[in-house]
């Protein structure tokens, strides 16, 4: 019986995701236009734009190979892979075994590969501006990403870095409040700006090709792979906020095998912290100018430094415990 | 049987040597005798697979009195795989020959597998020895294959001097710890290890003289520029193989011959001079403008890695935590086997490339792709693993080494403790960094449009290349689904170097038994799923595509006389490496001289960017400054006079028995 709640939990979790994804990037669009005093394009609107793209037929640039042909499905495949890994509503589902935080790490690397390689592959310059910008900044975010789960698996004496095992160690409240935790979580918070490409590193609304870096990767695309492209973009959004508030925030989190009633407190704070975290989104967006790209990894590497000194912090307290 | 096994090997290391001599005398049938050797290290490694470690025998050949030992151990069998393996791979590519150089390094070849074998094999400190230092001869033979070349013979006379220096310091620490033994044997010398300053004096030598094999910082300099001069072929076994058996060496060293109970501390130097090894080497590889220099500059990068989990295994072990040794040092072994294989692939899809185009300067390449697809798809296998992307081979292992490194502060002390946690910081930003590399090598070298004519007139290489390719391809993907499998290979060494098992089935690998873990081939399933969604959706209204001249945000067609487009308006090499050689750049030590041109001015505007290796300036330029001082001191002795000259040795000779005098006494 619980295996099968936890598998139907996983294919309505994947299912949600997917569908969850563009309403939660329209909503931050949406509360964007709202606070710079527009009436803003409702919240669906990418599913419109994802459905509108799906149905054009795709034209390809005369030099594409295979790779630029494929990619987008490598991108799409390892960020819903990604997605279906991260608990929203239930824990214990069919994935939790395998829903390793590195590996999550891996999965999203995977995509900016694929996705880098495709943009190099018509070679044209906005594609190869924007493949090194986002490859470079990776190296930044991936060891404050690597520092912050020290944190995690030290403090919680967890021995794994299985999100799901965390998360429930978590929401049983096993870690307290931490000057260490506070740290991760800004850490965190960079690394998700800038992995989503979201401001202030790099402007998702953006119509200056030179200070472009996701959007100058898809540039050559158009129809159903442009449409997966996009798809894959609000997805890796949806997923950070996913991340972010079940490590920080995971109240309402059951195990799948409690049934749909036990997953609709966990439904109802997904939603909760999923709005929360788009509000703050538009906040932030609507006050933030993009950096210049050489600044980014000066505003990554204070990520990487937070999470140096909070992985510090916790073991001098550790080692007065 | 087992015994048996092993003399079989021992025949077949013979006719390896024996080839290479063949080789030498009919230079005409080549491709033949490499086809020989390739099936030889085929059987090699069937051979190595089915036999269990723990047989031995004695060779009557050896130093006068005593025998040569071979046994296969259970910390040599991986790397025999590995090294037969591998060379089974590049033997069969080397089947294709095409120029003097080819013909030049053919006898050495399989001599030098030869003489990796031996070392392996060997079960004494004298038999490992000789086929270390043989191999480095072998080796630097193949170096010197393009010596009309000058930086061909710079490489090799650089080569020689570090094998030198690795050699005397090997020497000296082998023979430190056989002193408290009765004879050379592995098994004596393990129930007599050493102690106190001895064994740091063993741990400081020995890290150096395997370390400068290895290509560990900062005795890596020779590595960049010697791997990429030697044939295709060689330079895959040197970076696949010779780099793995310097390790091996290391590992003999540390973790068996010096006893088990070495303290935390013997970890440390490892961890550093690893996490150096491997932050510089991949910064290197980003920014290298040679194609094979920069693979050569991953597997710095690598070897660093992996001496990393040498050393959180050697801590752990000291700290009596064996489930963490098992760990790091599984993790060590995984990476060396993942490793040798896709760089053998990635070092032979190289040399193929440089074949077909005649170059390997990245920014000279390009477009390889719609010519080359067979060898594009298997360099892009080779890059996924080098990368670390999940489900590769490279994934698996540094899944397996972060997560040593995660749980690595439980050894204790918050200096101990803060570098473990940089470590592993470190290993994530090497990671993403050979992300980065590798999106270059591929994007700028095989994708994109061609830089130079040449380029698009490239072939697929022939078909025993191809073969060898393709093998390896899947040879990658298969450690990266099944690692539990292939640490059923290494699991016996970690039970006798560290005491300790890997929590793993075929499908699942993990830290310990009751947690989870990583499990490759579901995230496999997973991404297959993801793959075959959008195309499930999308069939029922599949639409012709169209194919149009790229949009490039309205850039206008290239002019009739460039066929593939004005080279400039695409992303190069240098180009792609900019933004981490500004923002990274320091540690390369990164120089950039722009000159801007007035505004109205016909003048370009230049920019020369250049980096050096931290080690020469610190390490290289230092010392051959006091070389150089040196010698000239000493050629004053060639220019006195006869008497003079007698006089000096005869005082020479006086000291010296004088001094054995004063010492037999003492």
């Amino acid at each position: 019986m619980s295996t099968a709640l936890g598998f139907v939990a996983f294919v309505l979790h994947t299912a949600l995701m997917l569908a969850a994804a563009p309403v939660a990037a329209g909503l931050v669009r949406w509360l964007k236009g709202r606070l710079l005093g527009r009436a803003g394009p409702p919240p669906w609107q990418p599913w419109l734009e994802i459905v509108r793209l799906s149905r054009k037929q795709p034209v390809f640039a005369e030099n594409a190979s295979f790779v630029f042909r494929w990619a987008p499905g490598v991108v799409f495949a390892a960020t819903l892979a990604a997605a279906a890994l991260v608990p929203s509503f239930a824990l214990h589902m069919t994935t939790a075994p395998i829903a390793d935080l590195i590996v999550l790490a891996g999965l999203l690397s995977l995509g900016r590969a694929a996705l880098a390689l495709a943009a190099m592959d018509v070679g044209t310059a906005f594609g190869g501006i924007g493949a090194s910008r986002e490859m470079t900044f990776a190296a930044y975010a991936e060891p404050a990403l690597v520092l912050v789960l020290t944190i995690f698996t030290f403090a919680l004496l967890a021995s794994t870095t299985n999100l799901d095992a965390l998360a429930a160690q978590l929401h049983d409240f096993a870690f307290g409040l931490r000057v260490s935790l506070g740290l991760a979580l800004l850490s965190l918070l960079g690394v998700a700006l800038a992995d989503s490409g979201r401001l202030p590193v790099d402007n998702p609304a953006s119509h200056l090709e030179l200070a472009m870096v996701h959007e100058a990767m898809v540039l050559e695309y158009s129809g159903p792979p442009l449409a997966l492209l996009e798809l894959s973009a609000c997805l890796r959004l949806l997923l950070w906020m996913t991340l972010i508030g079940t490590l920080f925030a995971p109240f309402g989190l059951g195990p799948a095998d409690a049934g749909p009633a036990g997953w609709l407190a966990g439904l109802l704070g997904w939603a909760f912290r999923v709005v929360v975290l788009s509000a703050a989104l538009a906040l932030l967006e609507s006050t933030l100018a993009k950096m210049r790209v050489f600044r980014v990894p000066e505003f990554l590497g204070v990520a990487v430094l937070l999470a140096l000194l909070a992985v510090v912090f916790l073991f001098v307290s550790q080692g007065f415990a | 049987m087992s015994a048996v096994l092993l003399l079989i090997l021992a025949c077949v290391v013979a006719a390896l040597a024996a080839l290479g001599l063949c080789a030498a005398v009919l230079p005409r049938r080549i491709a033949l005798l490499h086809a020989v050797a390739a099936g030889l290290c085929g059987a090699g490694a069937a051979i190595t697979l089915a036999g269990t470690p723990g047989a031995s025998v004695a060779l009557p050949v050896g130093l006068p009195g005593m025998a040569i030992h071979l046994a296969l151990d259970p910390l040599s069998r991986p790397f025999l795989v590995l090294v037969f393996g591998a060379s089974a791979a590049a033997l069969t590519a080397a089947t294709d020959v095409h120029g003097p150089e080819d013909v030049r390094a053919a006898p050495f070849l399989p001599v030098f597998v030869a003489c990796m074998a031996f070392a392996l094999l060997a079960a004494d400190a004298f038999g490992l020895l000789l086929g270390f230092e043989a191999m480095s001869v072998a080796s630097w033979a193949l170096v010197l294959a393009r010596h009309a070349d000058a930086e061909a013979r710079d490489a090799a006379a650089l080569y020689l001097g570090m094998a030198a220096f690795s050699a005397a310091c090997l020497v000296i620490a082998v023979a430190m710890l056989a002193m408290p033994s009765p004879d050379l044997t592995f098994a004596s010398m393990r129930q007599h290890p050493p102690d106190g300053a001895w064994a740091a004096g063993v741990l400081g030598l020995a890290t150096l003289g395997a370390g400068a094999k290895a290509g560990l910082f900062p005795l890596h300099v020779w590595l960049p520029r010697a791997h990429p001069v030697a044939p295709a072929p060689a330079s895959a076994l040197m970076s696949g193989a010779m780099t793995k058996v310097a390790l091996y060496v290391l590992a003999r060293i540390l973790f068996d011959l010096c006893g088990d109970a070495t303290p935390v501390w013997w970890g440390v130097p490892l961890v550093v001079l690893g996490a150096a090894s491997a932050t510089i080497g991949v910064l290197r590889a980003v920014l290298e403008d040679d194609l094979k220099a920069a693979l050569a500059c991953s597997t710095v990068e690598n070897v660093g890695l992996i001496a990393i989990g040498f050393g959180l295994a050697l801590a752990a072990r000291g700290a009596d935590l064996a489930p963490l040794a098992a760990l790091a040092l599984g993790a060590a072994l995984l990476h060396v086997l993942a490793h040798g294989t896709f760089k053998t692939l990635l070092f032979l899809g190289a040399g193929a490339a440089d074949h077909a185009a005649g170059t390997r300067l990245l920014s000279r390449l390009g477009g390889l792709v719609h010519h080359m697809p067979v060898t594009t798809g298997c360099m892009i296998a080779g890059c996924a693993a080098l990368a670390a992307l999940p489900p590769s081979s490279g994934f698996a292992s540094e899944w397996m080494l972060l997560q040593s490194a995660l749980a690595a502060p439980r050894i204790g002390g918050l200096a101990l403790q803060t570098l473990f946690a940089c470590a592993a910081a470190l290993i994530a930003l090497a990671a993403a960094l050979a992300a980065t590399a590798c999106v270059r090598i591929i994007g700028v070298g095989f994708l994109g449009r061609p830089r130079v004519p040449r380029t698009a007139g490239a072939q697929e290489p022939a078909l025993p290349v191809r073969a060898a390719l393709i093998a390896l391809s899947v040879l990658t993907a298969f450690i990266g689904l099944f690692p539990g499998l292939v640490l059923r290979l290494i699991d016996p060494a970690l039970r006798h170097l560290v005491g300790g098992g890997i929590a793993a089935t075929s499908l699942f690998i993990a830290t310990s038994h009751d947690s989870p873990g990583y499990a490759p081939l579901a995230i496999g399933v997973l991404l297959a799923a993801g793959a075959a969604l959008p195309l499930l959706v999308l069939r029922r209204r599949r639409m012709q595509e169209r194919d149009a001249p790229a949009w490039a945000c309205g850039f206008a067609a290239s002019p009739p006389w460039l066929p593939f487009g004005d080279p400039a308006t695409q992303y190069g090499a240098a180009s792609f490496a900019q933004p981490v050689r500004r923002t990274l750049g320091t540690l390369m030590l990164a120089t950039e001289q722009s000159t801007p041109a007035d505004p109205g001015s016909p003048v370009p505007a230049r920019l020369v960017a250049g980096f050096t290796d931290p080690a020469e300036p610190l390490l290289f330029v230092p010392v051959g400054r006091v070389r150089l001082r040196l010698s000239s001191a000493f050629d004053r002795l060639q220019f006195l006079t006869v008497r003079r000259t007698l006089s000096l040795m005869f005082a020479v000779l006086l000291l010296f028995l004088t001094a054995i005098a004063v010492l037999e006494a003492l």
